[in-house]
């Protein structure tokens, strides 16, 4: 059954879920375009801390963001056992690097909660909501915010 | 296909024809008389003109046709196009143009301009056309001589029951010479089967001469073979026609207008020696009726009933195009038949101008061209550069781990470098076209200034086969015409001071291309005055340029015209000197990767030289090391590389440091500190200076670490996944498959300027 059938008949989704620093967040599949391993990346001038980069993706140029670093939590020191999401953003390709990829969830809508009423904004603008797998916490990222637009004109 | 497009696929051709029309026209003003090429430039005028016909665009087409009036009376030896006659016409192309333009943007031109070149063109006409008459006996001498065929039946006609239909009119007069005065013209027209294959019927040709006069037609069917070896796609009747008419010659001409390249067409007025061609006619005059010839058509059908197929193919075959190589063989064969012909006292002209056509659809078959969408190109350029880089990558690898140098691997890959290679070359190669268009844009240009400053000027270009790729092309005409415009208007004295100087009262402007290792290099000349040094440097001191007593070398005074602000007419014109002239003409030949300079001689004139990429899809640059990172300084920025003494180096105020270079100070970059990639200054002992030109002639020293070497890169877009940044041009892709970015140099040293720094004296920078 492909994806669209099961979507119809389930109302369910397809998630891609990933650890950062111990946490656990995940991405709709339908923006992810690749899951790739680390190369490094060439440093931007005037970049934000969390850019790390950009790196070749046969042929285009692709903008590195450190995760971790942009959730305002310790930045990641990459390895060979980091992982790189490449996700499509506004029409744009934009590199996510994260610990590791743990799995491929499918949900419906019943299973995603409202983000919890927590104090701070800036945590909130990532999240789309969560979900309760397994005794797990996954947070789902909007991805629109981790690299907004206005963003990328200021960098 | 809607309108639009086929709309479009037009004003694509109309710049084709334009382009043809002045070239051709320029070459007739250089001496040519071919006339082929005054073939070519009429034939670019009657496209346009039907083009646009069958548009509606009413003005181009009034003006084309006045144009292509005027042409024809040069094609036909009436009008020897001399100098002034082509000044008009030269203009008149330009107006056309115009025209054009405006039909496609909806834009509009200068009326009054398009109205007095109709006129010009009306006189040249009118005025220098030659009595007719005295050439009319001359001509059609030979007319008596061509109805004698025509007095023996084909018996493959009458076998189909055929009779040769001949119609005339009772008032059959022969000797009236006049062209105003109803005069009789003997016409021969014989359709060439291509008139068919683009749907044109004779009928309906021949319906439309009736309404210019009293005609009487006979249709000549010699050519028609036996039924069995008939060719239905082949076109076998030819008529001759008497008409009698007040219309004039241009206005029978006119009816075949659309059909003329796919007819053999004679008209020649029946002069008064002609008075017994009536008499060899052999057929009884009857008083004509159309009627009576749109009833033969369906007859010829219906003759041929026994063998039905054949008729109803040759119905068909008229709708349907046909193939290149069945013209190619009918125009021949019409040039074997056409020569035979000739034996039967007929004049030789058709035979020859039916081998002319065979000649021309040979050549017009030889160069095939497709018209593709840039698009695609472009596409297929990127795939190239990342198949160069993918190559490159994979090399680098097998020579890392294979220590056998000899192994197969290794000669395989030394064979995929070349094939890579070779691609490259050959997707280059697609997109680059000859400079012409954009030269022959600059002779339209220099016309137009000679007209407004009163100067005689002849343009000589060189070399405008020259190939480079399209993008450079198209951006360089808005540089060139800055140039063209100051060399005509500024570098070109008046008529009278060129005589009191002893030259040739028209000066010459020369533009040449050329490729010169791996560049583009193109060369204004004028023979004009040269650079004034005392005007520009005392404008330059006015200015606030130079101190009042810099010391400069005649070529830093040269160089002071390629700075902002500077102009050095006494007066604004409306051509040159509103003061952003130079600066933006050395900015946008910057801005392609390119460099200018200039030499000029007092007396004898000046020479403009830029040399320019031959693409923009790659860059040749030097490859750095700048804390860690690798960067790409394009090479045309460079001037020279140093290695700094502490000696040389002097601190100024605070933070800014100076390089002594050949005893002038010129400001050190540290690029690591102005891209944010190392906090504190670099010890400049420790890397190595790039001396760099930028915009407004400044020259500053970019400290690196250290130099990797030199390198083709192919340029890689940064906005397309990311955004701009300042400082970095763009990016590329290494051997080893890592980014590297691309600096700005321009923009690092307004970086290094800061908004505190005012412009740096030039002197300093000198």
């Amino acid at each position: 059954m492909t994806y669209a059938a099961k979507n119809l008949t389930t109302g369910g989704r397809e998630l891609i879920a990933f650890r950062v620093g111990g946490q656990e967040f995940c991405v709709n599949i339908m923006s992810v375009r690749e899951i790739r391993g680390w190369t490094p990346a060439t440093a931007m001038p005037h970049a934000p801390g969390y850019m790390l980069g950009i790196i070749n993706l046969r042929g285009a140029v692709l903008p590195i963001i450190d995760f971790s670093a942009r959730l305002g939590m310790k930045p990641a020191e990459p390895t060979v056992r980091h992982v790189i999401i490449v996700a499509q953003v506004n029409g744009r390709s934009v590199g996510l690097l994260v610990d590791a990829v743990s799995d491929i969830l499918t949900v419906s809508d019943a299973d995603m909660q409202p983000t919890p009423d927590i104090a701070s904004d800036f945590e909130r603008s990532f999240a789309r909501g969560v979900l309760a797998i397994e005794g797990r916490m996954i947070c789902l990222v909007e991805l629109d915010q981790v690299f907004p637009h206005e963003e990328r004109e200021a960098a | 296909m809607d309108m639009n497009e086929i709309k479009e696929i037009f004003f694509q051709e109309c710049e084709e024809q334009l382009a043809e029309l002045e070239s051709g026209l320029l070459k007739l003003n250089d001496g040519d008389r071919d006339p082929e090429t005054v073939n070519a430039v009429f034939r670019a005028v009657h496209s346009i003109k039907g083009g646009a016909g069958a548009f509606g665009l009413d003005d181009l087409v009034s003006f084309a046709h006045v144009f292509e009036t005027t042409l024809d009376c040069v094609r036909s030896n009436r009008l020897e196009p001399n100098q002034d006659v082509l000044k008009v016409m030269l203009k008149s192309a330009d107006v056309l143009a115009d025209l054009t333009n405006a039909a496609r943007d909806g834009g509009s031109v200068d009326g009054a301009r398009s109205r007095q070149l109709i006129k010009e063109l009306e006189a040249l006409a009118n005025g220098e056309l030659p009595q007719p008459a005295a050439e009319a006996p001359a001509k059609s001498a030979p007319a008596p001589a061509k109805a004698a065929p025509a007095a023996i039946p084909a018996p493959a006609v009458n076998e189909e029951g055929f009779q040769p239909v001949a119609f005339s009119f009772e008032d059959f007069e022969t000797s009236e010479p006049p062209t105003i005065e109803p005069s009789t013209f003997e016409i021969l027209f014989r359709p060439k089967s291509e008139l068919y294959g683009k749907g044109n019927d004779a009928t309906l040709l021949l319906r439309d001469l009736s309404r210019l006069g009293e005609m009487s037609i006979h249709c000549d069917m010699d050519e028609l073979p036996a039924l069995g070896s008939m060719n239905p796609e082949a076109a076998y009747f030819a008529w001759k026609i008497s008409l009698k008419t007040d219309k004039g010659e241009e206005a029978i001409r006119s009816v075949f207008e659309f059909a003329e390249w796919d007819c053999e067409l004679e008209v020649t007025l029946a002069g008064g020696n002609h008075a017994g061609a009536g008499d060899e006619l052999p057929m009884q005059p009857v008083p004509f009726d159309l009627s009576l010839l749109d009833e033969a058509m369906p007859a010829l059908a219906g003759a041929a009933e026994d063998d039905e197929q054949v008729a109803a193919r040759q119905r068909e075959a008229r709708d349907e195009a046909v193939s290149a190589a069945s013209i190619a063989s009918n125009v021949l064969q019409m040039a074997q038949t056409a020569r035979a012909s000739a034996e039967n006292a007929r004049s030789a002209a058709p035979a020859s101008a039916a081998q002319a056509a065979a000649q021309q659809a040979a050549a017009s078959a030889a160069t095939p061209t497709i018209r593709v969408d840039l698009d695609r190109v472009d596409r297929l350029i990127n795939l190239v550069g990342e198949l160069v880089i993918n190559q490159a990558m994979l090399s680098q690898s097998v020579i890392e781990n294979d220590t056998n140098g000899t192994s197969s691997i290794n000669m395989g890959l030394e064979e995929l470098q070349q094939l890579t290679r070779e691609i490259q070359d050959s997707v280059m190669a697609i997109r680059a076209q000859p400079v012409k268009p954009v030269f022959q844009r600059m002779s339209r240009i220099v016309r137009e200034i000679a007209d407004m400053t009163g100067k005689s000027v002849r343009l000589v270009t060189e070399g405008e086969n020259t190939e480079v790729d399209k993008t450079v092309i198209d951006k360089l005409a808005e540089p060139l015409t800055h140039m063209i415009r100051n060399a005509v208007d500024h570098g070109l004295e008046t008529p009278e001071k060129r005589v009191a100087a002893g030259k040739n009262p028209e000066g010459t402007v020369r533009l040449t291309a050329k490729h010169r290792s791996g560049r583009i290099v193109i060369e204004l000349a004028d023979d004009g005055a040269g650079i004034n040094r005392e005007k520009v440097r005392q404008k330059a001191i006015d200015n606030d340029l130079i101190a009042a007593d810099a010391n400069l070398s005649d070529e830093e005074i040269d160089n002071l015209i390629f700075h902002a602000g500077f102009s050095t007419a006494d007066k604004i014109s409306d051509i040159s000197g509103r003061g952003v002239g130079m600066d933006v003409v050395k900015r946008s030949i910057q801005a392609l990767g390119g460099r200018i300079n200039i030499q000029s001689k007092p007396g004898q004139g000046s020479v403009f030289t830029m040399s320019l990429p031959l693409t923009l899809a790659v860059l040749d640059g030097m490859v750095v090391t700048v804390a860690s990172q690798t960067l790409v300084v394009p090479l045309t920025a460079i001037v020279e590389t140093l290695q700094p003494e502490a000696s040389a180096i002097h601190s100024f105020g605070a933070s800014q440091r100076l390089i002594s270079i050949r005893n002038s100070f010129c400001p050190l970059v540290d690029v690591g500190r102005i891209l944010n990639f190392r906090a504190t200054q670099a010890n400049p002992v420790e890397g190595v200076a790039l001396l760099v030109e930028s915009e407004g002639g400044g020259q500053r020293a970019l400290m690196v670490d250290a130099i990797q070497g030199q390198r083709q890169v192919v340029i890689k877009s940064l906005e397309a996944n990311y955004t701009h940044v300042p400082g970095i041009a763009a990016a590329t892709i290494l051997g080893d498959g890592r980014v590297a970015l691309i600096l700005d140099v321009d923009a690092i040293v307004a970086a290094s300027r800061g908004q505190s720094l005012p412009e740096m004296s030039l002197a300093a920078a000198g």
